[in-house]
């Protein structure tokens, strides 16, 4: 292959990912033009993706540091329940906000702890807290869900995931601040430079000065605070809170960040590839039915297209090294 | 004149093995020191201590006549005196981008913490294509350290160093595993580092790259320095008799 130009070839990854977008949507376009040729199923996906997608963005710098995250679904449950309980009790939802975020927060110091304080590698470390926090919620909750019907008529609720002007979802507007204010952090804030040295290599960045323990710590209880973020805005979505919220976002999550080009080693992984891997995972199960095609073939679709993904982002990366 | 840096009688004991027996060592402004050792001698131990990675049991440790006291000495201290080292594998991100890389754990950023990255991408270029004057066709600010080959990876540490204004700099075997081209180009890095009035202490096994680049030669064996050699007094062949001599 002739070489390619170095904004081509430094960010093959990214490249790629666009064109496996492009061609999924030139293809439910195609297939399927009454829906996808309007706007109502965009809007639609601006309401639906950004739960998911959040976690996803926060959970690229936690990979990109070399860390993995498997109770993030549990926590969320907890941030949930923390919001509907605070709400409950004081009737803000705000301050319920507030109460998740923290939750998340200390939920993901426990990892830190678990990971940076007792060594233990984060993807065994939070196979424990993923039991620990759904069983501690549940408990707490008596296994029964929290109706907050009432919430729907609070201005925080219209702030967090109103429809603006009576069609933006909110939802999307506080996606794209947190999508931006990671790409930010990850690419010009020297944070985001030790999380990259952390994740590529830990020995050199501790001899280069940098507080790798407090990184990892750092990393994770943002993911923390974002998990609360996305459970809070899921409560306020659904007016209630669940016992099992959260069970289905383990694998949109991780498909994103990983279809979106981000190492499981750690060390290299992008924002924008994370975003535009939760634009594809979310949009293909409505993409698929509105093709004609039967709710059976989502899972199947979504394995092709993972697949494609990682094994394209693979290749990709022996051919720029070699 | 005072020397840079002056050990007397240090020792270092792991357990009931003693990596060094009292090791007597000056390092002079603007000299290149070359320390040749065989494999456990107690040359990376060595290193270890002078760049404060590891504490010394026993003896003491100037640095521009002042003295250092071992339990707070650390690798950030030493850097801050002006020591840094270059290790073999322990110095560079491979996958981060070149000007990460330079600039790394040491950023120009505002108060917010946000980096200067055009500020930055145009002095890690400034160092490396006019200061040390790399010229590989995959030198760009923006591409990753992986795309640099063995000899410009330890350039972008030396000139990093020089950079940040080390008044010495630590080789930890620069030259081995490279290619015969790539060590060239390394001893050429090391002899920018003396013309710019640097320090650099050299440690290698082989004495022809050696040879080329120091001022001086401390053999050492057995935790112990055996030998010093003058450059004046040295040849290949004469280095090559001491270190016989001392193993």
């Amino acid at each position: 292959m002739p070489p390619l130009p170095n904004f081509i070839k430094f960010n093959s990854l990214q490249w790629a990912i666009s064109i496996i977008f492009i061609i999924l949507l030139l293809s439910f376009m195609t297939l399927a033009p009454h829906t996808f040729l309007h706007s109502r199923i965009y809007i639609a996906y601006l309401s639906t993706i950004p739960f998911a997608g959040m976690i996803a963005v926060a959970m690229t710098l936690v990979v990109i540091t070399g860390e993995i995250d498997l109770s993030f679904p549990s926590v969320m449950a907890a941030c949930g329940f923390a919001h509907a309980t605070v709400y409950a009790a004081t009737g803000s939802p705000a301050l319920g906000l507030v109460a998740a975020m923290a939750t998340g927060a200390l939920a993901r110091a426990l990892n830190g702890l678990l990971v940076v304080g007792f060594g233990v590698p984060s993807i065994i470390a939070t196979i424990g807290t993923q039991f620990f926090w759904r069983g501690l919620t549940i408990l707490l909750a008596g296994g029964l869900a929290l109706n907050m019907a009432e919430i729907r008529d609070t201005a925080f609720y219209y702030v967090m995931v109103g429809r603006w002007f009576g069609w933006l979802p909110a939802q999307a507007v506080w996606f794209f601040l947190l999508t931006a204010f990671s790409w930010l952090l990850l690419n010009r804030h020297v944070f985001g430079d030790h999380v990259r040295f952390c994740g590529d290599n830990a020995p050199a960045a501790r001899m280069m000065g940098i507080p790798v323990a407090r990184v990892r710590v750092g990393v994770f209880v943002f993911m923390g605070m974002v998990t609360g973020l996305s459970g809070a805005m899921v409560c306020m979505e659904m007016a209630s809170w669940w016992p099992t919220q959260g069970e289905g976002y383990m694998l949109l999550v991780f498909a994103a960040v990983f279809v979106g080009g981000t190492s499981v080693f750690g060390g290299k992984g992008t924002i924008y590839g994370t975003l535009i891997g939760a634009v594809i995972i979310g949009m293909i199960e409505a993409g698929i039915i509105s093709c004609g095609l039967s709710g059976l073939w989502t899972r199947m679709v979504y394995g092709i297209v993972i697949m494609v993904s990682v094994s394209s982002h693979a290749a990709l990366t022996k051919y720029s090294k070699g | 004149m005072t020397p840079l840096i002056t050990l007397s009688q240090i020792t270092k004991s792991y357990g009931h093995v003693s990596a060094l027996k009292g090791i007597d060592m000056t390092l002079h402004e603007n000299e290149i020191l070359g320390i040749i050792g065989d494999n456990g001698a107690g040359k990376s131990t060595l290193i270890k201590i002078l760049s404060g990675v590891e504490k010394f049991d026993s003896g003491q440790m100037f640095f521009s006549g002042k003295p250092i006291s071992s339990p707070t000495f650390s690798v950030s201290t030493a850097r801050k005196m002006g020591i840094e080292t270059v290790f073999q594998d322990k110095s560079l991100g491979e996958s981060q981008s070149i000007w990460r890389n330079f600039f790394m754990g040491r950023h120009r950023k505002n108060a917010l913490g946000f980096i200067r990255v055009r500020h930055e991408k145009k002095e890690a270029m400034r160092v490396l294509t006019k200061i040390l004057g790399m010229d590989g066709v995959g030198i760009s600010p923006g591409a990753p350290v992986s795309v640099l080959s063995g000899g410009e990876r330890q350039g972008l540490a030396i000139g990093r160093a020089m950079y940040f204004d080390a008044r010495v700099v630590i080789m930890d075997e620069p030259t081995t595993a490279l290619a015969v081209r790539e060590v060239g180009k390394v001893l050429g890095f090391v002899k920018t580092l003396k013309k710019r009035g640097k320090s650099g202490i050299f440690i290698s096994h082989n004495l022809h790259h050696v040879h080329e680049v120091a001022d001086r030669f401390l053999f050492i064996q057995h935790g112990k320095v055996m030998a010093e050699v003058h450059r004046k007094d040295a040849s290949p062949e004469i280095l090559i008799e001491t270190l016989m001599k001392c193993s």
